[in-house]
């Protein structure tokens, strides 16, 4: 598998694309700051966000139990899975028992995480993702390229293309408003028509037994209130206490992710349609062993809104497919490694550790202090390049050693200026493929110091 | 051991030292909730009507388009009668398929984010009703608009197997090129009538 750098140089080789999908989140960014700054409480609320999360996972088992006590009082029927591989079972198993072969799903990056489609469509259901960015990629074959905008790496004119074959819009039409209008007829028809709906899960809440799922399009509460059958699929970590703890976390949400006060729809399911079914399939794929790891556990806090994405220069930048995750971004940079750190080691590494995404965090995850920690791990299981491994080593030596130091120094300023350019930028001194060394000085730091008059 | 046992145990084992929970938050409140709450609204592509009286209901209801127009409308509102909707008679909510209008009450609204409450028991016997149909208006009493989303919790109160929901303004999405649509899958426009 390539790792970030391969990917993201694919990416940024179309310079003008790359510019314009930087410029497209920076937009969404900054409604993000215009809508916290109306706030003036925003601060007390993502460090009670952090609290309430930090106290959850902290006593995570009870709370479980007791949403499980909660939603089986409330006529849910409660499935618990400990992989993917369990999930997509339990998923195929209820639609099965019920002959259903027509899906429909609103967004759930847990499903994506367990590569749930491919699995039930290889079973024969039909499965129709219906948030309009997630139709676009079903359609496109591709997996979405963010977690709350899933096409925010297409242009409306390859939109056009593919709706023109998939759903018949005029050749060459790309207005989003007459997409949209067309896409809203085809899904209707794919609503009426589907046996089960099948949602994701925004919070999970102990207290109550139910769940919260948010959406601006509507296409959850379509999913999940004309077919009788509803199965939420939800991580462990979706869990609230309590309802009251809502209103911290629906606050912070939306403004985080995309600078709206709060999406369209704000639905709680506390039990199955009358003369229907709900179904809650609880996951952990990995989860409560992210919980045992001290340096790592606050990824779990994650109530997965995007900001870190939309405000992080290398995500923006590079595009979401460049981490090969499920979940990109710095927060994908930290999950994705905990489930496969040889597979996954260049992804700590994509960041500047310029802090943004710790600064935008709804509920304060220390992102970048993570990333960071990350490296230690990796380096530590000799899973980064051994070039990389060696120059730190060898710098690590040097930086230890002052009179090696300073000998290295006087030497790098006589010899770099003079050698060849083919030489100074040979294969070895990959940090020079793009970029021009900075003219050598003549004297050091400490000889002008020491020249200066005390 | 089954998955159930297996995932406790495992949380169990890997438990974080203890942390309390956060004191309570105040959140923030405006000179104007009813001013507040019209500006939020329209920035979230609603629109907001200010009904004087109860009685004024059904004139003010008359001066929007889109209930004017309606062919079918059904209405969850008391005194508001459905149009060519014979919602007690429809026993599948696909049949609500093609309802132009749905006209609802809302318990309270929410001046942060012109959020309106809207309980279950209010959507029987379908609560497709809210989603389904192309056009929503809601029912607001004037003097039930809180300042934030912590006041809006406090009000609430949970049954076993209930629904209920915030809608603010229409269904919209910006899935292509970040460029606004109203309109995805719920209702094409939301208006609020103030009574």
């Amino acid at each position: 598998m390539t790792g970030h750098p391969e990917n993201a140089a694919l990416f940024v080789a179309n310079e003008e694309r790359a510019h314009w999908h930087d410029q497209s989140l920076w937009f969404v960014r900054a409604k993000r700051d215009r809508q916290a700054s109306g706030i003036p409480e925003w601060e007390a609320l993502r460090a009670a966000a952090s609290a309430i999360k930090t106290h959850t996972l902290s006593r995570l088992a009870d709370y479980l139990e007791e949403f499980e006590r909660n939603a089986i009082a409330n006529g849910i029927q409660v499935h618990w899975a400990r992989d993917g591989v369990e999930h997509n079972a339990i998923v195929h198993q209820i639609l099965a028992s019920h002959g259903v072969t027509r899906l429909v799903k609103s967004k759930s990056m847990l499903t994506e995480e367990c590569h749930l489609n491919p699995y039930l469509e290889a079973q024969g259901i039909e499965v129709t993702d219906t948030d309009l960015g997630e139709r676009i990629v079903q359609l496109r074959k591709e997996p979405p390229s963010h977690i709350v905008m899933p096409a925010i790496h297409l242009k409306r004119q390859e939109i056009g293309d593919l709706f023109h074959i998939e759903l018949g819009t005029d050749k060459g039409a790309s207005d989003p408003k007459y997409l949209t209008e067309a896409a809203r007829g085809n899904l209707r028809s794919k609503f009426l028509g589907a046996q089960a709906g099948l949602t994701g899960v925004n919070f999970a809440v102990a207290e109550t037994g139910g769940i919260v799922v948010c959406t601006n399009e509507g296409n959850a509460d379509m999913g999940a209130s004309l077919p009788r059958l509803h199965i939420a699929c939800m991580g462990i970590e979706k869990l609230i206490p309590r309802a009251a703890d809502l209103s911290v976390f629906l606050r912070l949400l939306a403004r985080s992710g995309t600078g709206q006060p709060i999406t369209a729809y704000t639905s709680h399911f506390n039990g199955p349609l009358r003369g229907g079914e709900m179904h809650v399939v609880i996951v952990d794929n990995g989860r409560s062993r992210i919980l045992g790891q001290p340096t790592f556990r606050r990824s779990l806090s994650c109530i997965r809104c995007g900001a870190c994405m939309n405000t992080c220069p290398v995500y923006r930048r590079s595009g979401g497919y460049s981490y090969g995750y499920t979940v990109p971004g710095p927060i994908g940079s930290i999950l994705a490694p905990q489930r496969d750190p040889k597979k996954y080691a260049s992804l700590p590494f994509a960041s500047s550790l310029c802090g943004s995404c710790t600064d935008v965090c709804p509920v304060k995850i220390d992102l970048h202090h993570q990333l960071l920690a990350f490296r230690k791990v990796l380096v530590d299981l000799k899973a980064v390049p051994l070039q990389k491994r060696l120059s730190m080593a060898v710098m690590g030596f040097v930086l230890s050693h002052p009179l090696l130091y300073r000998t290295g120094g006087s030497l790098m300023r006589a010899i770099v200026p003079r050698l060849p350019r083919g030489l100074a930028y040979g294969r070895w001194n990959p940090w020079g493929i793009q970029r021009e060394l900075p003219p050598m000085p003549k004297q050091s730091f400490r000889d002008l110091i020491q020249k200066e008059p005390s | 051991m089954s998955s159930r046992n297996a995932i406790l145990d495992s949380l169990r084992q890997n438990v974080p030292p203890p942390a309390s929970r956060p004191g309570p938050i105040t959140g923030i409140r405006y000179a104007d909730p009813l001013k507040q709450f019209e500006e939020t609204l329209i920035g979230a592509g609603g629109r907001l009507v200010r009904a004087t009286a109860p009685q004024d209901l059904a004139s003010e209801l008359a001066k929007i388009d889109v209930y004017a127009n309606a062919a079918k409308v059904a209405s969850l509102a008391p005194g508001i009668p459905s149009r060519n909707v014979d919602l007690s008679a429809i026993e599948d909510p696909h049949d609500l398929e093609g309802v132009d209008v749905a006209v609802i009450p809302g318990k309270f609204g929410v001046a942060e984010n012109a959020a309106v409450w809207v309980p279950g028991e209010t959507l029987t016997p379908h609560r497709a009703i809210f989603v389904i149909a192309q056009h929503l208006i809601l029912i607001v009493p004037a003097q039930e608009i809180v300042d934030n989303l912590h006041q809006a919790y406090e009000r609430l109160h949970w049954s076993p197997n209930s629904f209920g929901t915030f809608i603010s303004g229409p269904s919209k999405t910006a899935d292509i090129e970040q460029s606004l649509v109203i309109g995805a899958h719920g209702a094409r426009s939301c208006t609020v009538v103030l009574v």
